[in-house]
């Protein structure tokens, strides 16, 4: 093979022209890239000087975890749109800038690096999934530059340090909500768990619904496990249909459970399934059709609230995204823009430190999922629904699990 | 043993070891002027960037070995990198022995080290199959390599599991990755300009060939794949130390591509190709940014069209230094 | 009992459409000797051929006819697809050095990744039900249903027919005496673009219907599905001896089988290790696959 590459290396340097092209391509690069910083220092700088509210925001737009971070923008562009038709801060629009992650983790500290020390944001909006989160905000705490997690449900994510916060519930509350639900609302007995390897996520939720499930009683029977991109669950579930549990629980993303759940049907399994807020979109029903129906879920809100907040919400981001219903992340989104202006309204000077006092002071703040308190851990603590799958895209509200 | 011996110090050229010694010395200062320099004057965010840039080329550097100087093909670099990084880190966060000494500098840099050592070891096992193997299989093989050792670590729950492995202690800096690509960059050139370095090269134009001059072939593929896994794994170290967090999706199939695309854009065998071709792949993300949809298919695009137009990169297998209108200082033998 | 037999036909299903796609492997590297790696993404598209064909026909749904027309559309569009990449990427590469032909695979099957996440969004997609899924044999433990009948008979058919094709026509005598000695070939007459263009055609075509297959079994369609079935069906290849139709056809049935028994009665966390353990085992152990033979390489 080597012998044969031989044959069409030219020498590369025969003429002048050609390496000069080769080093002024370099060149030229390296000349752009320091031009592009340069011109971010000075954009920011200025805006500093308005005395206007830079947000900035980091999630997966692009690859194969993009329908997250994409949703979780909407819902952020949405509540700054609102705030900036009512008039901005202080007179002064809000400015949103939104990096891309690709759903790496070093990629996510590049971009808060970026957003904190080029940018200048006051505050920074991301990530949906907590293992970024949790990359990333060592950064934000270091230069005290406060972070709101819209959806990142792990505990260790505001462990980080004091400039950072959730407006959602955590796992082990999540797990809870449904194991009670499981074992008292349904009075299940057995239980198995079908969980997804490679996402943290749900490995999380799946360890802590296990823990409460056997604690209020019920028994885990089987603990199998698929990663994120299968689409045959036969053999696992051939396995769990023969030690027939009550519950299916599968605490992983619509991707699969639509398929999880045709298959188990498929295979004459009859139990109730059950899963965590990553059921939440309207792709679920799609893709699992009839074999989802029936199944229970924990998630941060219910579209067919009656709360005035909720049916603003809905319309308003139906109208913008031809009719499609705002999913949880959009939602969560949302709430978090929302939670960050509030602050921002109430903080005399928008310096980060300031916002980071109000944010951590906000109290039964009226969110479109739920009313959201920040406690002394920055987490916020408010109810998880329980929807029930009905038919094509619908939910049923089935209750409100308190904490 | 006169063999090892060549290794290390080559024969070409008898530097003598007093001199080599100074010369690092110097380096190494010089090195902490510019980190000082950087760290008090630069924005945190271009320098990340650079010393991104620094970690590919050591990745690029060490790649290059087998691809670009060995002809083999291997497709599993983030598999040594996450080998690297995770052993590495595991030292410093998880087991800690010795009391506090993995969490001084020094320990870091015994940690890192430790890391590439592991990798290297990862490395042996992976070039054994090279002996049988060759162009595409190989290939896959590395790619399977590559894939089998994230889900192992995506399975150990002791280093985190798919939730990653947080709270590494925050220790390399410019000076270090710097330090140790110039380090990359001088034992592998060293190692190619030597008597072992002619025999790799020789396995790349024609391994029967060689093998009937009574080059010992497999004896080399497998140092070549060691010591570019003992760099990758080095340069996982200091990736893991500079981020402060992994997880095993940070060494997916994706990142072994792009270290593929540095070395490919800059030239299969050429030293400052894998250089300078780690630089473009390290910032072009950042400089299109602007584009972030399009990031990707613009990546990959560029591969297809270097392959279809400029096969050999942009340096073939030339070096900056040899470029004509340098002025000639002395001219280096070519092996 | 039924257990076994549930999971040997459900590994049987899976097995037969990575035969399909590994057919395709087979092909391509029998005539050019190198890993179209592009070949899984001619695999989604085919699938998403297949929803753009079953979107026209909205009043078709749930009919025989449907489906074939689904599928022989989504099999003209592979066709088409491999048809161009053959053309603008590999045809220029035609006396370039192997390891660059690999590159550009790669980075094609890259490119058709990434401009299917542009174009399509990474949202995967539903197959449409274009036949609803039937159980046929239903009793509580052993359930085997229309869709994997389907499949498997749908798989052996065309194995068959290509077995047909290659062994029993010119063309198919073409082909093999392209993959036996391009150079000799061409010197015979044969037309190398033509049938190297051929063999693309074909083996997308197989990509395009294993995409239907699929997409009924596993009606979730995305960009980057064609990563995973992709490298399994390769292994499989690869299992079965690259460039023997029979070896692939073997490969990916056992490899559907192996991947459903394992997870069943071992684990199922290294559920993706296994196909490349398999794969460094028969590498290591009998390089040439099940049913290869390898030519030496000549100095």
């Amino acid at each position: 093979m080597g012998a044969l590459m031989g044959g069409v290396m030219r020498p590369v340097f025969k003429s002048r022209n050609r390496s000069f092209l080769v080093f002024g391509i370099v060149f030229l690069s390296l000349v752009g890239f320091v031009n592009c910083t340069k011109k971010g220092d000075t954009g920011a700088s200025a805006q500093a000087d308005l005395q206007a509210l830079v947000l900035g925001e980091f999630g997966t737009m692009t690859g194969p975890e993009s329908t997250f971070g994409i949703s979780t923008h909407r819902g952020i562009m949405m509540a700054v749109e609102e705030a900036n038709a009512s008039g901005g801060i202080q007179g002064k629009p809000i400015k949103v800038i939104s990096l891309d992650d690709q759903g790496r983790s070093d990629e996510a500290v590049t971009a808060v690096t970026k957003l904190v020390t080029q940018e200048n944001v006051q505050l920074i909006l991301g990530e949906v999934a907590s293992s970024r989160s949790i990359a990333a905000a060592p950064v934000a705490q270091k230069y005290k530059v406060p972070m709101i997690s819209p959806s990142s449900t792990n505990p260790r994510v505001t462990q980080v340090g004091d400039f950072i916060f959730r407006v959602c519930f955590i796992d082990p509350f999540q797990g809870k909500v449904m194991a009670k639900f499981a074992a008292q609302n349904l009075k299940m007995k057995t239980a198995a768990i079908l969980r997804d390897i490679k996402s943290d996520y749900s490995v999380g939720l799946a360890d802590f619904f296990a823990e409460d499930f056997q604690k209020m009683g019920g028994k885990i029977i089987s603990d199998l496990s698929y990663s994120s991109g299968d689409a045959d669950f036969k053999a696992q579930l051939t396995a769990i249909k023969l030690k027939k549990p009550d519950v299916l629980f599968i605490p992983g993303y619509y991707t699969e459970v639509g398929l999880i759940a045709r298959q188990a049907r498929e295979l004459n399994y009859n139990g109730v399934l059950m899963g965590g807020d990553g059921w939440d979109s309207a792709k679920l029903t799609e893709i699992g059709g009839k074999a989802v129906v029936g199944g229970y879920f924990s998630s941060h809100y219910s579209p067919k609230s009656d709360k005035p907040v909720v049916q603003n919400f809905v319309a308003k981001y139906k109208e913008k995204y031809n009719g499609e219903v705002p999913n949880g992340l959009a939602a969560m989104g949302y709430d978090a823009a929302r939670v960050a202006i509030a602050a921002a309204l109430k903080s005399s000077t928008l310096a980060p430190t300031d916002l980071r006092d109000a944010v951590a002071q906000t109290k039964d703040f009226e969110g479109v999922t739920g009313v959201i308190s920040l406690n002394d851990e920055r987490n916020a603590v408010k109810p998880a629904v329980v929807l029930k799958v009905m038919a094509s895209n619908d939910y049923e509200y089935v209750t409100t699990v308190n904490p | 043993m006169a063999d090892t011996h060549s290794l290390f110090f080559g024969d070409e050229d008898g530097i003598k070891t007093p001199w080599q010694i100074l010369g690092f010395a110097l380096l190494v200062l010089v090195l902490m002027g510019v980190s000082a320099l950087i760290e008090s004057n630069i924005n945190p965010y271009v320098q990340r960037i650079i010393v991104n840039c620094g970690i590919g080329i050591i990745l690029g550097l060490s790649l290059n070995l087998v691809n670009g100087c060995a002809g083999q093909f291997s497709l599993g670099h983030a598999g040594f990198m996450a080998v690297g990084a995770y052993i590495s880190a595991y030292l410093t966060t998880v087991l800690m022995p010795f009391g506090g000494f993995f969490q001084t500098e020094l320990g870091v840099g015994v940690a890192v080290v430790a890391g590439g050592l592991a990798a290297a070891l990862s490395g042996y096992i992976v070039g054994l199959p090279s002996l049988r193997l060759r162009g595409d299989y190989l290939a896959i093989v590395t790619l399977g390599f590559g894939e089998i050792i994230r889900i192992v670590f995506l399975n150990i729950s002791a280093v985190g599991g798919p939730r990653g492995l947080p709270g590494i202690p925050l220790a390399s800096n410019f000076f270090w990755v710097y330090l140790w690509a110039v380090v990359t960059f001088a034992v592998i050139y060293r190692l190619i300009h030597s008597s072992a370095g002619r025999a790799i090269l020789s396995v790349r134009e024609d391994e029967i060939s060689s093998q009937s001059m009574g080059v010992n072939v497999s004896h080399y593929k497998v140092v070549a794949f060691v010591v570019s896994a003992f760099f990758a794994g080095v340069a996982g170290g200091l990736f893991a130390h500079y981020q402060g967090f992994i997880d095993p999706n940070t060494f997916n199939f994706n990142r072994s591509v792009e270290v593929v695309i540095m070395v490919v854009i800059g030239g299969m065998g050429s030293f400052s190709g894998a250089v300078i071709g780690a630089i473009l792949v390290t910032m072009l993300p950042e400089l299109l940014r602007f584009f972030a949809e399009y990031r990707m298919v613009i990546f990959s695009a560029l591969l297809v069209l270097v392959m279809l137009l400029r096969p050999m990169g942009i340096f073939g297998r030339h070096e900056i230094w040899e470029a004509s209108w340098l002025p000639k200082l002395k001219r280096k033998p070519k092996p | 009992m039924q257990a076994l037999i549930q999971n040997l036909v459900n590994g049987l299903a899976q097995g037969s459409v990575y035969a399909l796609v590994a057919l395709g492997y087979t092909m391509v590297y029998g005539v050019l000797q190198f890993i179209n790696f592009a070949h899984a993404e001619i695999f989604m598209l085919g699938a998403f051929g297949g929803i753009f064909v079953a979107g026209w026909l909205t009043n078709g749904e749930g009919s025989f006819l449907s489906l074939v027309l689904v599928t022989f559309g989504s099999m003209a569009f592979c066709t088409g697809v491999g048809l161009a990449v053959e053309r603008i990427a590999y045809r220029p590469l035609r006396h370039a050095p192997r390891l660059n032909v690999l590159i550009t695979a790669i980075g094609v099957s890259l490119l058709l990744q990434n401009l299917g996440i542009l174009i399509f969004g990474a949202d995967p997609r539903v197959f449409p039900a274009v036949i609803p899924t039937q159980a046929l044999f239903d009793s509580q433990n052993l359930v085997i249903n229309n869709i994997q009948v389907l499949v498997i008979g749908t798989s052996a058919a065309l194995m068959l027919c290509l077995h047909w094709l290659v062994r029993h026509t010119k063309l198919g005598m073409a082909m093999r005496a392209v993959s036996y000695d391009i150079e000799t070939a061409s010197l015979m007459g044969i037309p190398i673009d033509r049938i190297i263009a051929f063999t693309f055609a074909i083996g997308s075509a197989l990509a395009g219907c294993a995409a239907v297959l699929y997409g009924l079994t596993y009606p979730k369609v995305d960009p980057l599905m064609g990563v995973i079935i992709g490298i399994k069906a390769f292994v499989a290849a690869v299992f079965g001896g690259i460039g023997s139709f029979v070896g692939a056809a073997v490969g990916g049935i056992v490899m559907g089988l192996a991947e459903t028994l394992v997870v069943y009665y071992v684990s199922s966390s290294f559920r993706d290790a296994l196909a490349f353990g398999l794969l460094i085992v028969i590498l290591l152990v009998k390089p040439t696959g099940l049913f290869g033979s390898m030519a030496k390489e000549k100095v």
